[in-house]
């Protein structure tokens, strides 16, 4: 499954890709129920008042040459009681459906068919498929139409994990673990952002969440599980060679090979990814390029350095990239 | 002879200065806090517009990561602790022991220590952008990334110790004006007949006293945590950061009831005088200042909804932040309701505390709306709340800051502000501050989170971003428009004498500006309203002047002992040891001055113009 396909299952682009009001799973549905129930309700209030009180402003502006104190009735007990009681009716209405959702929509203690360890990185996102020994980074494959749990936790400072279509915020808190869920009705691509100030690169480090079938999950995982290993060109094997050698590997991780780097994002399967470096650029060749020539300059802040690296070793690195699949 | 004249000049000049530094006279440092934090409002203004011209339109490159975060941390810090609550404590002194008939404060060598220390606060955390860096982890500044293993350089010292300088500043004037309150009211002004400005600033000092100190603690754990290496957040070491978040949201949400409740005060002043109507419902805005202020203690996790407390402890909060919807709600029907049947006069003043009324509903009812757990998952952090916030601060805070203004200007100055530029500066700032900060709510459900300095074109968000940009160009004409009229009302305002507006209460019933001992014979109050009661009253009891007012010498000690701090602050933030004993020494020498030198004071007798 490559780029193509994941590019053909998103269909016409969305005006607002990332929007709240656009669910596409139980978990936001419920939140935007209760969104709309109190906008609905909040919407009314504000009329009402607003109307109230613009009423009062224009029949009772003072003419010119009629300055005397007006009625002074400052007190009317049936209208405080009222102007009490009415809030506290709406409020009970909203706190309803609030209070039944705070509950309805915490996980249960046993996960479930799918769980997902989430750690969140400056500024980048690892994920671990704990059952299924995969671990991939800023791109959540999961199947679509079913409960995928995850549980969240960081490795430096506070994130939060916010993929507003399929659900709302749910922190990243280093040394605890938080749990979430979120379900995709359809397959597609949900984007999100990370929604906690973290740092220099917080506006670029966005999570995609990729829903597929449960056919296309299972190859997935297989893929991820069993890599190609060796690449084919001969250009590629000269990066692979390089990641080695220039220190990638010491950052890096690549499944099936001696490449076992814990700092940066695991690059099994990297070249079936649709984005790079935490989805500020589309994966492709030059923007691979780009981005090895000088990561910094592409995500200010971000912690893998500019490694000085010639124009052919660029090309050589670029191409093993492409090649995990 | 020149010479001679010029070294006159400049000997009044520095004797005019040095009567400011030992002031201790409320109604100058009422000045001094007004004029310093109008200074700082417009330096987070542009702090504001600079962030605002960066979203202008997406992967815009005006300014970097870096400067970003720099800008929206002091924007927030500065607009919420040096700018809009130093305004507020500045009315508050100008008027308050006016408005209960007093001569001055409970404690004025204490007042002016806490300017002192407000400005000492003010000029450390702004100075950080010329010393290393200004603070960059928001104005909430959670750790861990306010500490040393994420951010090693001094800005975030910076706002540590500028924040706690002037916080204590901040506390001792809640202790001040408690005991002011409490304690020198005038005969007959009993705690039911105070003008609501004086209830809210009562009120407002007890949440200072009981939400600074978690603040106080807060900052001192970060302080020994980037200073000498403690472990309170630093997790690896056992430390927690979730605890970070519950000490500074004990504070920060009572904070923006400090920062809205004298506001309320305000609007109360300002819409009776102007409808020329009693306050509708006295008892019940009392009490609902009060249920208020003590909800305000209970809601602080509404802050920290998706920091995985766990529905149990959402749900309380929850029900308790929604509980606060009632008596705010009970205010604003009061306010209409003193303006029905009254006889409304369009003053500049009286449009800006209209004008709040339609606009901090909008700010409560979105309030309301993040106050429910599920929903609030997907405002929390978002634009939205960006939107909500300026809502209630500038919708609902700031318009009453100008209401103030243009109330009480004549009070303090003696001069009437244009009222024809005044609805130039009504309009700008109405429109400006609806169409930038509208749009926003949606910016956020669209998906936009806060603190970002840049966003993607595929979001859809452009042509919003740019709307709201343009609002803020128009609400900064509204606000240069204001400036304009404060200089040329200073300059050339027509005289205003001593009651303008036909007032209610007792600070119009003393000259303008109000002489050094505030009333040469104290008012003696018979209701509320004393002043209005007072000018229609048929018998005209005079009692004899006081001929000899005792009122307390001015010293520079408090100046000294602000002095004291700031070195020492500076001697910290550079990690030098000899700097911080010498600060806090002078600072001892200080507060062993304040406790063991006798004050003789001063004996004033009163002009007969004062006693008018
Ligand atoms: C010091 C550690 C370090 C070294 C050395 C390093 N990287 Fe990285 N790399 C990272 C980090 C951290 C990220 C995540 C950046 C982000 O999104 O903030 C990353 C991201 C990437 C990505 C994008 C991954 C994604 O999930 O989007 C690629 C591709 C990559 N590195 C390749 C390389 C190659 C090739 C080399 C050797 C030339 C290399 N890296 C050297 C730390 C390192
Ligand atoms: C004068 C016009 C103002 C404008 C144009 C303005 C604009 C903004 C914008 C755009 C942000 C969001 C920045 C971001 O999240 O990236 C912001 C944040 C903020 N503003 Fe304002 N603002 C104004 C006035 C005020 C006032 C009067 C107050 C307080 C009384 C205030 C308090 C805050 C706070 C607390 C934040 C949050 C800062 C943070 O995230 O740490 N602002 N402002
Ligand atoms: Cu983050």
């Amino acid at each position: 499954m490559g780029p193509s396909v994941i590019a053909g299952m998103a269909g016409a682009p969305l005006r607002y890709p990332q929007s709240a009001l656009a669910p596409a799973g139980p978990v936001a549905r419920s939140e935007f129920q209760l969104i709309q129930l109190s906008l609905v309700i909040m919407l009314g209030v504000f009329v009402a008042v607003t109307a109230a009180f613009a009423y009062t402003a224009v029949r009772y502006r003072s003419r010119p040459g009629n300055l005397a104190p007006a009625s002074a009735v400052d007190e009317n007990r049936r209208l405080e009681i009222g102007w009490t009681l009415v809030p506290l009716i709406l409020l009970v209405v909203m706190a309803v459906p609030t209070v039944k959702d705070s509950y309805a929509l915490t996980p249960p203690d046993t996960p479930r068919v799918v769980d997902v360890r989430v750690i969140g990185h400056q500024f980048w996102w690892e994920l671990q498929y704990t059952r299924l020994g995969v671990t991939t980074a800023n791109e959540l494959v999961i199947p679509y139409g079913r409960k995928i749990d995850l549980s969240l936790t960081s490795a430096d400072v506070i994130h939060s994990f916010w993929v507003p279509r399929l659900a709302g915020k749910t922190d990243l808190n280093p040394g605890q673990l938080n749990t979430a869920w979120i379900q995709a009705d359809r397959p597609g691509v949900y984007e999100g952002q990370c929604a906690e100030y973290c740092g220099l690169g917080h506006a670029n480090m966005h999570i995609r969440v990729v829903a597929v079938t449960d056919r296309e999950f299972a190859r997935w995982v297989d893929g991820m599980r069993h890599p190609r290993v060796t690449p084919a060109s001969a250009l590629a094997k000269r990066g692979m060679a390089l990641f080695g050698q220039v220190g990638c590997s010491s950052c890096h991780t690549v499944a099936g090979t001696r490449f076992h780097g814990q700092l940066g994002p695991e690059l099994t399967g990297m070249g079936n990814r649709a984005t790079i470096a935490a989805g500020t650029l589309t994966n492709t060749p030059a923007h691979l390029r780009r981005w090895l020539a000088n990561p910094p300059a592409i995500l200010p802040g971000s912690t893998m350095p500019d490694l000085h690296l010639t124009g052919s070793q660029i090309s050589a690195l670029t191409a093993y990239v492409e090649s995990l699949r | 002879m020149a010479m001679a004249l010029g070294r006159a000049a400049t000997a009044a000049v520095r004797l005019r200065a040095w009567s400011w530094l030992t002031t201790v006279d409320h109604k100058r440092i009422g000045i001094l806090y007004l004029v310093t934090s109008a200074f700082l409002f417009l330096v987070g203004g542009f702090e504001a517009f600079l962030i605002r011209l960066q979203l202008i339109r997406p992967d815009n490159h005006l300014v970097s990561s870096a400067m970003y975060s720099q800008l929206f941390t002091m924007h927030g810090t500065t607009m919420i602790f040096l700018a809009v609550m130093p305004i507020l404590v500045g009315f508050m002194n100008a008027v308050m022991p006016l408005m209960i008939g007093a001569r001055d404060v409970a404690f004025p060598r204490l007042n002016a220590l806490s300017y002192w220390m407000y400005l000492a606060g003010a000029l450390l955390l702004n100075s950080s952008w010329f010393l290393g860096g200004a603070p960059n982890a928001g104005w909430f500044n959670y750790a861990p990334i306010s500490t040393g293993a994420y951010n090693p350089g001094p800005g975030i010292d910076f706002y540590d110790l500028g924040v706690q300088i002037a916080g204590i500043g901040t506390l001792m004037t809640g202790i001040n004006f408690l005991v002011t309150i409490l304690a020198m009211r005038t005969e007959g002004m009993s705690l039911m007949r105070m003008p609501l400005f004086v209830w809210t600033t009562l009120i407002t000092s007890l949440l200072i006293i009981f939400a600074f100190p978690p603040l106080t603690a807060n900052l001192f754990f970060l302080m020994f945590d980037r200073l000498a290496g403690t472990a309170f957040f630093n997790v690896p070491h056992g430390g927690d950061v979730v605890l970070w978040e519950q000490l500074f949201w004990t504070f920060g949400h009572p904070e923006v009831y400090i920062l809205v409740l004298p506001a309320f005060g305000i609007i109360s002043e300002v819409v009776a005088t102007f409808s020329r109507k009693p306050l509708f419902g006295y008892a019940s805005m009392v009490w609902a200042v009060e249920v208020i202020a003590f909800l305000s203690f209970i809601v602080w996790s509404h802050h920290m909804f998706p920091v995985g407390l766990g529905p149990t402890v959402n749900t309380m909060f929850v029900l308790t932040s929604m509980a606060i919807a009632v008596p705010t709600g009970i205010k604003i029907f009061n306010w209409i309701a003193t303006m029905w049947g009254g006889r409304i006069q369009l003053t500049t003043a009286m449009l800006f505390a209209m004008s709040f009324i339609p606009t901090f509903v909008v700010g409560g009812t979105s309030g309301v709306m993040t106050a429910l757990a599920p929903a609030d998952m997907q405002f929390h952090d978002s634009y939205f709340v960006v939107a909500h916030l300026h809502y209630v601060l500038i919708g609902g805070t700031l318009m009453a800051v100008f209401a103030a203004a243009y109330y009480w200007f004549p009070k303090i100055t003696g001069r009437l502000m244009s009222e024809r530029l005044g609805r130039w500066n009504f309009w700008l700032v109405t429109v400006g501050f609806n169409v930038a900060f509208l749009p926003q709510h949606f910016i956020g459900l669209w998906g936009m989170p806060r603190r970002v300095y840049t966003y993607g074109p595929g979001l859809g968000l452009s042509f919003w971003n740019a709307l709201s940009t343009v609002g803020v160009f128009i609400l900064t004409l509204g606000i240069l428009v204001m400036v304009m009229n404060v200089v040329h009302a200073l300059r050339r305002g027509e005289a205003a004498g001593p009651d303008p507006w036909d007032g209610r209460t007792l600070e119009w019933s003393t000259a303008s500006p109000a002489p050094p001992y505030n009333f040469a014979r104290l008012p003696r109050v018979r209701g509320r309203d004393a002043f209005w009661e007072q000018k229609r009253s048929t018998e005209r009891e005079l009692w004899p002047v006081d001929r000899h007012i005792h009122l307390p010498s001015p010293t520079p000690v408090p100046a000294l002992m602000a002095l004291g701090l700031l070195v020492a602050a500076y001697g910290a933030i550079f990690r030098s040891i000899p700097v911080v004993a010498a600060g806090l020494g002078l600072t001892v020498y200080g507060i062993h001055r304040s406790m063991f030198d006798v004050d003789p004071g001063v004996i004033v007798t009163p002009t007969e113009e004062g006693a008018a």
